[in-house]
């Protein structure tokens, strides 16, 4: 289900050479609306004195989260050895359920689609979908 | 029996009153197809599936995505009672389609993207909460009725 294709892999690209500048301000709204469109995702950041969209803490985790996804960008050849670090952090320290590495992902999908219309058409939505899927295969390689 | 807050009533007639169904129904069928190639098992009859341009042009793609759209309609009517309203459909998609109802979720979430890409700003995370919360009955309603 995860092997990015040589087309996947210039489609990934393309599409984050045009949205990369935006990427602070996705991984932000990305966040925001997880918080609210899934509850329980809060429950991981209990610790924060802000869980609103827009606040500081969900702004800075956005910006956080967008660099995890720049880095494996650079790295899509070897995804997996690329996030080797933030595997190990995810498995060891956050032990974040899988699951909800799916939820985010299509958070991060609504937001381009709502801001890059003409470019997220079906077969580029479909490349970033794998994308994003591999990240999150990458993020809990190390988890059991 | 769910319970829908003032806002999440109004919110959800506001999309669907809005709402383009030649335009949205074909482009959220037509993207499930393409993303979840697997969903093109219950289309073996719908003729040229064979890339991207030939789902988004196929004709019967596009008839089914708006027929798809307007069962929707159903649970709009009928929010209080969205369960009941789709035993007959369910049963229908579990012995007479075989759908694995794994599916209406991928079409579901396929739906929520056409439509954040065609709402923009007023797209807000509350709008997004409202409307997968009814996409998620709908779906679970659609599922009840498998065993």
């Amino acid at each position: 289900m995860t092997t990015l294709t040589d087309k996947d892999k210039a489609i990934v690209k393309a599409l984050w050479g045009k949205i990369s500048k935006s990427a602070d301000a996705i991984g932000a709204d990305a966040l925001g609306r997880m918080l609210t469109v899934y509850p329980q995702t809060k429950t991981y950041f209990s610790h924060w004195p802000d869980l609103s969209p827009g606040s500081g803490p969900v702004k800075a985790h956005g910006k956080k989260v967008m660099s995890g996804v720049a880095l494996a960008v650079s790295k899509i050849d070897d995804i997996t050895s690329g996030l080797l670090e933030l595997s190990e952090l995810h498995a060891f320290k956050l032990r974040v359920d899988p699951a909800n590495f799916k939820i985010l992902s299509h958070c991060i999908l609504v937001v381009i689609a709502n801001l890059y219309p003409k470019d997220f058409n079906p077969e580029s939505h479909a490349s970033l979908d794998k994308f994003l899927a591999s990240l999150s295969l990458a993020l809990s390689d190390k988890y059991r | 029996m769910v319970e829908w807050t003032d806002f999440e009533r109004a919110t959800i007639q506001d999309i669907f009153s809005k709402m383009d169904y030649e335009a949205v129904g074909p482009a959220a069928l037509s993207r499930c197809l393409v993303v979840y190639p697997w969903t093109q098992r219950y289309f073996g009859n719908f003729g040229n599936l064979y890339n991207a341009a030939a789902i988004i042009d196929n004709p019967m793609v596009a008839k089914h995505g708006i027929t798809i759209l307007h069962g929707l309609d159903r649970a709009l009517k009928n929010m209080d009672n969205i369960k009941e309203t789709y035993a007959e459909l369910s049963v229908l998609h579990s012995e007479k389609l075989h759908v694995d109802p794994d599916n209406f979720r991928l079409l579901a979430d396929c739906l929520t993207i056409v439509v954040a890409a065609r709402w923009g700003k007023a797209f807000t995370g509350d709008v997004q909460a409202a409307f997968q919360k009814f996409l998620t009955v709908v779906v679970f309603s659609l599922g009840r009725q498998y065993h």
